[in-house]
This record gives C-alpha cells, sequence and structure tokens, in this order.
C-alpha cells in the first residue's frame, strides 16, 4: 500500500482544546456552571477536531505535524494514523459522556475540590490524546508522563489517609517503571538505530537487520514492562490502589484513558517500534501472548474473590487489558485486529460497569456486592446496563466483546495455539463467574430483611442518561462493528 | 600563540570581570542599603546585558579561543594575563552572569544586616567566576580560583543560619586542600613546559606517564572537591543548609561547575593518557555518587539538604559523561552543567522563598502549601519535573544524552546510572507530595501569601530557560559542538601518536 504523508495543523488543535479547556477551568473555577459549561464545549470540540482527521486516514493518508526538534533523529512529532485514531476516538467521545456524569457524581455527593478535579480530568485527556497522536516513542513518552503526573491530584482527591495511599502506590509504580524500563530502552533504541521514530506499517519495525539480538529481546522485555499502565502482572498493583479515587475518576482514567494509554502504548511499540517481522524472527510474540495469558487467568481469579464491586471492576480491567496485549501478541493478522479492536469494545462497556458502581454509590452508598441484594428493582435501569455490559466482559453477542472474542479465538487457531485457546475459554468462564452474580443478586434475590423498598429511585439523571449512551453504544459497535473495523484494517493493511 | 583568535576591539572579557569588581569599589564608598540593592542590581544587569555579546559575536565553526586579550603581566615569571573562551566555557561565562541579578533580588529582602558589605560579596565574587572560566594562563586561573573561597566564606560565615562558622570553616578547608596539590602540579607544569604558564601550550604533551597519573591525580583531588564527587562531598550540604539563599544559589548553580570545567579543559588535554587509564575508576565513581546523593536526597528532612544531595547525583551524572569520552557524552555534560546550574538554582530560590515565610527548611512545616501559594507550587512543580529530567525539560536532553554516550561506552555502566533517574523522580516527587499536598495533618498554613512580584520575576526566567533547553536545544549545543569535537579529535590523535611511538 503506498502511503501518503500530509502535514496538518488540526493535530496540534485537538491536543490544545484539552490543554485550554483545563487552564479554562482553573481560571474559572469559582463558578461552576461556567467551569462545567468549558469542560463540555472542549469535549465537544475535541470530539468534532478528532472526527475531522476520520477521512483522510480511511484514505491510508498519514497525518503528521513536527513540532520540536530536540537531536538529530530525535523530534516532538504527532501523527494520526489508523491506529492512533481508534484511540482517539474512543478517547474524546468518552470524554463528552464523562463531563455529565462526573457533574452528576460530584454535584451528587458534595465532593470538595471539584475545580481541580475537573482541571486534572481534562490534563488526563490532553496526555491521552498526545499518546494517540504520537508518532515517536520520545512523544509518547512525554505524553505517558504527563498522565502520570495529572491523574495524581485526581486519585489523591479525597485527602484521606487511604486517598494518600493509594495516590503514593500508583504515582511510584508508574513512575518508577518508565524510569527503570522505559528510560533506557528509549535511549538504547536511540544509540541503535538513531531515531525513535515509528515505522511506516506493523511488519517492518526500525531495527536495522544484524541487530544484536539478545539487545532487542531485552529491550523488548523493558518495553512490556516500562508501560506499567498496561496492568501486566507483577507491576499491576497500582491499579486496585488507584480505586480510592472517586468513580468518575476510575471510570474514565482507569477503565479507560490511564490504563488504555498503557496498552496503547504497549501495542504500537510492539507493531511500529518492533514490528511483526522481527517480532516472528525472534519468537517474541507467542511467549508474550502466554505471559499475559497468566495476567488474564491470574487477574480473574482474583477478582472473583473481591466483594467491593470497584475492587471487582479494577481486576477485571486487569485481566481484560491482557487480552489487548495477547491479541496483537499472537501476530496474525485477525488476532491483531481482535487486540486493537477490544480497546474500543473494553472501553464502552467498563465504563458503563464503573458509572453503573458510581450511580448505586450516589444512589444508595453501597460499595459491597453482598450488601446489592434484591437492588434491580429500585435501580432497574442501572442494573440493566450492567447486565448488559456484563456480556460484553464476557463476551457474549450481541456486545462489543463478543467480536474482540472471536478475533482472538480464531486467531488463536490460526497461530495454532491450542493453550491460548484453553485460555481464552477457561478466562471467559471466570468472567462469567464473577460478573453473573452481580446480576443475579440484584435482580433475583429479595433485599435483606429490615430494609425497605420505596419503589424505583435511580442516581440523578445526569448520571444515568451517560450510562445508557455508553450502554447503548458497547451494543452498537457489538452489532455493526464495521466502523470501528475499517480503522483496524487500516493498521493490519 | 595560534589557538588564540585576538580580539582587536572593545576588551569584552576584560570589561565582564572587572566591571563588577568596579562596582564594588563604588560601594565602599557609599553605603546606603537600599542604594546598595539597586546599584547592585543594575551592575549585575549591566554585566549580563554586556555578556549578551558573547552568543552574537561567538564563532561557532572554531574551536579556538575567541575574543581573546593577551597582555604580558610579570615578564620575569612569564606570568601573563591571558583570557579566551570558547565552546566549552562560553555557556558557563552566560550562565554566571544571567544568574547574577536573580542572586541580587532573591536577597532583596533577605538580607537586612549589613546589606552594602553583602553586596560587595556577590560583586567580588562574580568577578572571581566569570575570571576562572575565562583565564587561560595557569597562575591568572589560580589566584582567581583561590580568591573565589573568600568572598564565598563570607556569605556563608556572616549572612548564613546558625551553625555558619562551622559550614563555612568545613567549606574553606575543603576547597583550601585539594588546591595546594593543584598548585603543586601547576608548577610542575610550568617547568615540563619551558617556564611557561599559558595553559593552551601545555595540553597534548607527551608527558611522562608517572608524572601524568600525579598530575591528574592533583587535579582531581581539587576537581572532585569542587565538583563535588562522592566521597569528597561532605562539605557540600552544611555549606548549602547554612549559606544563604544568593550563596546556595551561586554555589549550586556556578561554583560547583568549576570543578567539571577543570575536568574538561585541564584534565582530559593535558592528561590524556591517565585519563585513559583512570577512566574507568571515575566512571564507577561517578555511579556511586549518582546512587549515593539520590539515596541520600530521599531521606532528607531539610529541603535545602535534600537539594544539596540531589546535587551530588546529578553532578555524577556530568563526570560520567565527561569520563566516557564520546561526543554525546562530553556534550551531554556541558549541557548538563547549565541545565543543573538553571534548575537547582532556581529550587533553591523556591526555598528561599519558603524559608522567608515561614523562617524553617523543614519539609514537614512547609506541607499542604499548595492550596494557599497555587502560583508557588506551580513553579516548583516545573523545576522539580526539571530536576528528575522530565521529557520536555532541560535536564531531560542532558541525561539523554549522557546516557546515550555512556550507553555507547558500555552498557552495564549506563544500566548501572538508571536507579540514579528512578531515585530522582522519588526523591523530588516526595518533596513534591509533601510541599503541595502533605497529609492528613498538615500544620495550618492559611495565613501563607503567595508570590509576589518580584519573587515571580525572579523564577519566570529560569522556567523560560527550562523549556527553552527542554524543547529546542540545538542553539546551546551549537555553540559547543566544535570545540568538544576538536577535544576528541585532539584526544584520539594524542593517542594513536603515543602508540604509533610506542612510548610505554
Amino acid at each position: 500500500m503506498d502511503i501518503q504523508t500530509i502535514s496538518s495543523p488540526m493535530l496540534l488543535v485537538a491536543l490544545l482544546i484539552p490543554l485550554i479547556g483545563s487552564l479554562g477551568v482553573m481560571f474559572r473555577g469559582d463558578d461552576e456552571n461556567v467551569r462545567e459549561g468549558i469542560s463540555s464545549v472542549a469535549s465537544i470540540l475535541l470530539l468534532g477536531v478528532v472526527c475531522s482527521l476520520i477521512p483522510p486516514v480511511l484514505k491510508g493518508k498519514i497525518l503528521f505535524l513536527q513540532m520540536f526538534t530536540i537531536l538529530p533523529g530525535l523530534t516532538i512529532t504527532l501523527r494520526a494514523d489508523g491506529m492512533s485514531m481508534i484511540f482517539a476516538l474512543v478517547a474524546s467521545s468518552l470524554w463528552t459522556i464523562a463531563v455529565y456524569y462526573s457533574m452528576g457524581y460530584m454535584r451528587g455527593l458534595n465532593e470538595h475540590a471539584q475545580t481541580r478535579f475537573n482541571a486534572c480530568f481534562a490534563l488526563a485527556i490532553f496526555g491521552a490524546i498526545g499518546v494517540a497522536f504520537s508518532d515517536n516513542l520520545l512523544t509518547m513518552y512525554l505524553f505517558y508522563e504527563i498522565v502520570s503526573i495529572c491523574t495524581y491530584p485526581l486519585v489523591a482527591h479525597h485527602q484521606d489517609e487511604e486517598g494518600y495511599k493509594g495516590a503514593r502506590k500508583y504515582i511510584v509504580y508508574l513512575t518508577a517503571t518508565a524510569k527503570a524500563f522505559l528510560l533506557p530502552a528509549m535511549i538504547l533504541i536511540y544509540v541503535l538505530t538513531g531515531t525513535l521514530d515509528f515505522a511506516a506499517n506493523i511488519s517492518t519495525g526500525i531495527f536495522p537487520d544484524g541487530s544484536n539480538t539478545v539487545l532487542v529481546t531485552m529491550l523488548y522485555i523493558f518495553c512490556l514492562f516500562g508501560f506499567a499502565k498496561n496492568g501486566v502482572m507483577p507491576f499491576h498493583h497500582w491499579l486496585p490502589g488507584a480505586m480510592v479515587a472517586p468513580t468518575p475518576v476510575s471510570a474514565l482514567l482507569h477503565a479507560v484513558a490511564v490504563v488504555k494509554v498503557g496498552v496503547f502504548c504497549t501495542t504500537r511499540v510492539m507493531l511500529y517500534i518492533f514490528g511483526v517481522d522481527l517480532m516472528d524472527t525472534l519468537n517474541l510474540g507467542i511467549p508474550t501472548a502466554y505471559f499475559v495469558g497468566f495476567t488474564v487467568i491470574m487477574a480473574s481469579i482474583l477478582a472473583l474473590s473481591k466483594d467491593n464491586l470497584k475492587a471487582r471492576l479494577a481486576y477485571s480491567t486487569v485481566s481484560q487489558l491482557s487480552y489487548i496485549i495477547m491479541g496483537v501478541a499472537l501476530l496474525t493478522p485477525t488476532a491483531i485486529e481482535g487486540g486493537l479492536i477490544h480497546i474500543v469494545n473494553h472501553a464502552f462497556s467498563k465504563i458503563t460497569l464503573f458509572f453503573c458502581a458510581g450511580a448505586i454509590y450516589v444512589a444508595t452508598h453501597k460499595k459491597n456486592i453482598s450488601e446489592m441484594e434484591g437492588l434491580g428493582k429500585t435501580m432497574p435501569f442501572t442494573f440493566g446496563a450492567f447486565a448488559v455490559a456484563s456480556l460484553s466482559m464476557i463476551g457474549a453477542p450481541p456486545v462489543g466483546g463478543f467480536i474482540t472474542k472471536w478475533n482472538l479465538l480464531v486467531g488463536s487457531v490460526e497461530a495454532h495455539q491450542i493453550g491460548i485457546l484453553l485460555i481464552l475459554i477457561a478466562s471467559t468462564m471466570l468472567n462469567a463467574a464473577y460478573f453473573a452474580p452481580v446480576t443475579y443478586r440484584a435482580f433475583f434475590n429479595k433485599p435483606p430483611a429490615g430494609e425497605v423498598v420505596t419503589g424505583i429511585r435511580e442516581a440523578p439523571l445526569s448520571m444515568l442518561i451517560p450510562i445508557l449512551i455508553a450502554c447503548f453504544i458497547s451494543v452498537l459497535i457489538g452489532i455493526f462493528p464495521q466502523f470501528m473495523m475499517t480503522f483496524v484494517k487500516v493498521v493490519t493493511g | 600563540m595560534d589557538q588564540l583568535l585576538l580580539n582587536q576591539g572593545f576588551p569584552l572579557l576584560s570589561t565582564l570581570i572587572f566591571l563588577p569588581l568596579a562596582g564594588a569599589l563604588v560601594m565602599l564608598l557609599i553605603r546606603d542599603q537600599q542604594f546598595a540593592r539597586y546599584w547592585t542590581l543594575a551592575v549585575t544587569t549591566t554585566v549580563a546585558l554586556i555578556s549578551l555579546a558573547l552568543p552574537f559575536g561567538f564563532d561557532r565553526d572554531t574551536a579556538a579561543f575567541q575574543f581573546a586579550e593577551y597582555h604580558s603581566w610579570i615578564d620575569s615569571l612569564n606570568i601573563a594575563y591571558v583570557l579566551g573562551v570558547d565552546g566549552i566555557s562560553v555557556l558557563l561565562i552566560l550562565l554566571t552572569t544571567l544568574i547574577m541579578p536573580f542572586c541580587v533580588l532573591a536577597s532583596w529582602t533577605y538580607i537586612k544586616e549589613r546589606v552594602a558589605a553583602f553586596m560587595v560579596c556577590l560583586l567580588i565574587m562574580e568577578t572571581a567566576m566569570i575570571g576562572v572560566f575565562v583565564a587561560l594562563d595557569f597562575v591568572l586561573f589560580y589566584i582567581l580560583w583561590e580568591a573565589m573561597l573568600i568572598p564565598m566564606y563570607l556569605l556563608i560565615g556572616i549572612w548564613g543560619g546558625p551553625r555558619k562558622i562551622y559550614a563555612s570553616i568545613k567549606f574553606f578547608l575543603y576547597t583550601l586542600t585539594g588546591s595546594i596539590l593543584l598548585l603543586v602540579a601547576i608548577i610542575w607544569l610550568y617547568t615540563a613546559n619551558g617556564y611557561s604558564f599559558f595553559i593552551p601550550d601545555m595540553m597534548w604533551k607527551a608527558y611522562p606517564f608517572t608524572a601524568q597519573i600525579l598530575i591528574f591525580l592533583a587535579f582531581f583531588l581539587a576537581f572532585a572537591i569542587k565538583v563535588p564527587m562522592f566521597p569528597f562531598h561532605t562539605w557540600l550540604p552544611a555549606a548549602h543548609v547554612e549559606a544563604p539563599t544568593a550563596g546556595s544559589v551561586i554555589l549550586a548553580s556556578i561554583l560547583l561547575k568549576m570543578g567539571t570545567y577543570g575536568f574538561l579543559r585541564f584534565a582530559l588535554p593535558i592528561t590524556p593518557d591517565a585519563t585513559t587509564t583512570l577512566m574507568p575508576y571515575v566512571l564507577w565513581l561517578s555511579i556511586a555518587g549518582i546512587i549515593y546523593g539520590g539515596l541520600t536526597a530521599l531521606a532528607q528532612q531539610d529541603m535545602k539538604k535534600l537539594i544539596a544531595y540531589s546535587s551530588v547525583g546529578h553532578m555524577g551524572f556530568v563526570t560520567l559523561g565527561i569520563f566516557v569520552l564520546n561526543i554525546e557524552g562530553i556534550e551531554g555534560a556541558i549541557l548538563q552543567m547549565i541545565n543543573h546550574g538553571i534548575t537547582t538554582g532556581a529550587l533553591f530560590l523556591c526555598v528561599g522563598m519558603i524559608y522567608e515565610r515561614t523562617h524553617s527548611r523543614e519539609l514537614r512545616s512547609a506541607t499542604g502549601i499548595g492550596q494557599h501559594m497555587p502560583v508557588f507550587v506551580t513553579l516548583l512543580g516545573f523545576f522539580s519535573l526539571s530536576s528528575l529530567a522530565f521529557p520536555g525539560t532541560n535536564s531531560f536532553v542532558g541525561e539523554f544524552m549522557i546516557l546515550a554516550g555512556t550507553f555507547r561506552h558500555d552498557v552495564p555502566l549506563a544500566l548501572a546510572a538508571i536507579p540514579g533517574a528512578i531515585l530522582a523522580a522519588a526523591y523530588m516527587l516526595r518533596m513534591l507530595q509533601k510541599i503541595i499536598w502533605g497529609g492528613t495533618d498538615n500544620p495550618d498554613q492559611s495565613w501563607l501569601t503567595d508570590l509576589n512580584r518580584r519573587e515571580i520575576v525572579t523564577l519566570a526566567p529560569f522556567l523560560f530557560f527550562v523549556f527553552w533547553i527542554g524543547l529546542g536545544p540545538q542553539p546551546f549545543l551549537a555553540m559547543m559542538h566544535s570545540s568538544v569535537v576538536n577535544l576528541l579529535d585532539q584526544f584520539h590523535a594524542y593517542q594513536q601518536a603515543i602508540a604509533a611511538v610506542g612510548v610505554y
């Protein structure tokens, strides 16, 4: 395929919208309506700008914008291609929904420091969009670190002992792994190849022929662990710890922006720095698939043992993220497509689940699954959405997750990996085992004695509507997967 | 003399050296406090503005000494007044001249007693510091090198904190000890070079191996104490903690660079064989300093000590870059000297601003001030990120180049330096977390006032350079490139010549 590259200032516009939005929130924080107005206008503008990039990318063009040259071969450059668009579309569209949801949540609970919250929220989106539109490892590292720093205040939001503890764990894990693995990997790749720019397609990678295979393998392992936001064990502990944050944060950042930044970076580096050919030659793909397969199973088992709904969702996230890496690591086109499309599917479904958890908390102040017996009758919409999104996590039709699982299963067969097939089947059963009881208890169990059920008492509409929208999109991308699949097809050629 | 490009017109370098001294003499006559402040600010600003002629007139394509001046001085001993600037020193001179006005601003209300005397010390300090970077006669260099000690001793000893006497004497004795052997080495070189003190002529001579080792060791002691390299660093935290803000800034931003400048200017060209032989030891000592500085900084409760120990780590990166002896390493090291000057200088200014308000350097009395001083913590945040080499800031470029150079030299060595990078993130983020957020039991900080206009003006230029060097370092690297290339070319040519002759 002949790849055209064009320079586009719209990339910078997309990047600046959340940044300016965040500054606006900071300086107009005194009036809460103005503040949240700025957030929502910024989110809609961002979605519009990202959408405007769709036509050229679908024509197979790559958009570039070089901003700063630091050293020869070392630049800060933006780029939009098929893979960027997958993530940018997810992040920007979910921001629009999350703005409304968090308005309802934060006001509903009378949370403090809402200005800081909103400003950091926008900054995190700024970082995520930057990661999506990175053209090289340096730019990606820059925005990856911006996301780490800017989300610290969100995790520490409650400013109590638990909040500080979770936030400390969060920042220590993320910055330490980035410095320990990513920094040396980045510098060594630069020393070996003279550049950090991503390749133009997924097969060639950037390493010249005859590179030291031991060194390249070491660099690959460094990259896998360096992006600890991807939640691959053993560097996943920050994720459950970060669940102390307010639920909208958990929803957008720990089901979508932060963790997706992690997997996006990991898969981007696997495909565009190392490349399918090199990974095949050095036999890096299949061992990676098995390695993250361990995370898939282990995190599911841990999720089973959690009674706190958010903790269960957190471990479910750890497990689901590894699906994405597993798909890409299998290196067959179908599996890569399955992995990348899961960035989308998981995002919409998981944000629905977290939104539901938040709605339940705002309406009833309940956090534990065991306390939610019979709640389905008081909150039918919330639990209905929860049930649908659970199906996606399990991988059942007609929700998005099914598309992922189908592709992964086909991919594992194509790659002749029966072991991976078994892991997928086992994890599907585990997924069902920890999600189904939540819905079952809510709808089919009786509320505990002494608790009076007083008709429908849902969360406020500003929370309920985003839930239903997110849930609706989860179903939509399950029934009509073609739209997002076109971007994935651009990636795999 | 072909290494000198004599300056025919205006004696720029002499002006830079003597203008502060002249300013100090005027102040001996008029000893009014307010006058002293404005006068010193005016003098240092004028020097800074004049020094801006350097980057504009500097020829980036030659490695020779530019803006050179040559006057005979003490003919009987062959001592001359020789000045010159090359790519290694030009940025350091600019750093010195540009940072001085901010030292004056930082002392505006901080120094309340004997203001005129304080300002005199600052000005004499400036003369000596600029002189050290431009002197090309070894006696002239040595005089200025020693001359720096006295005003610094006074700055700490008179305007310092509670343990100022201990700190100032420790500072004085340490640096003096290092200098004495330096003098011996200078005299040996004088006799070996036909009784000449002209520094460029001493370079790339095949001195006997043993002599080179001894001279290198003499140099090493003097410069390693100044840097300071582990384990010669113990004077530094004491001096930093007790010094007034301006003293700490000068110490961190400029004085520490004298040591690394010395390695580049003297140790490498004068004793190349010894450099090659002793290189592994210096490199691993640098690693030790990086790790030790980081670990110790992590344990500090005193903000100034924390930054002082972080300097030990950062300067470890600089010596690492110098002694891997390749282009990326040395250019990165020079850039990192500038970066450290900017970032650590700004951090000391920040700590000084807290100290002026709370009269404490303790981290726990400064916890949780983010809510009440948002402008201050924003600036502090950027400088802290710069200190931990956050991408997009100045230190990242320097650290990247140094590590790239180190990876080219030896992969395990570079990997050994990585824990230092992790530690830098750990101690800076720890400090930042405590100052901005604190914990659940913060002291009441609501009486604190945010930065005033003078304080913002003091910090803003530092922020400007943090991002300029972080995002567009090319103009800075272009100024040093020819000199560094020449240094390495000469080094390799020397090695080949020695190998061809087979002296040893």
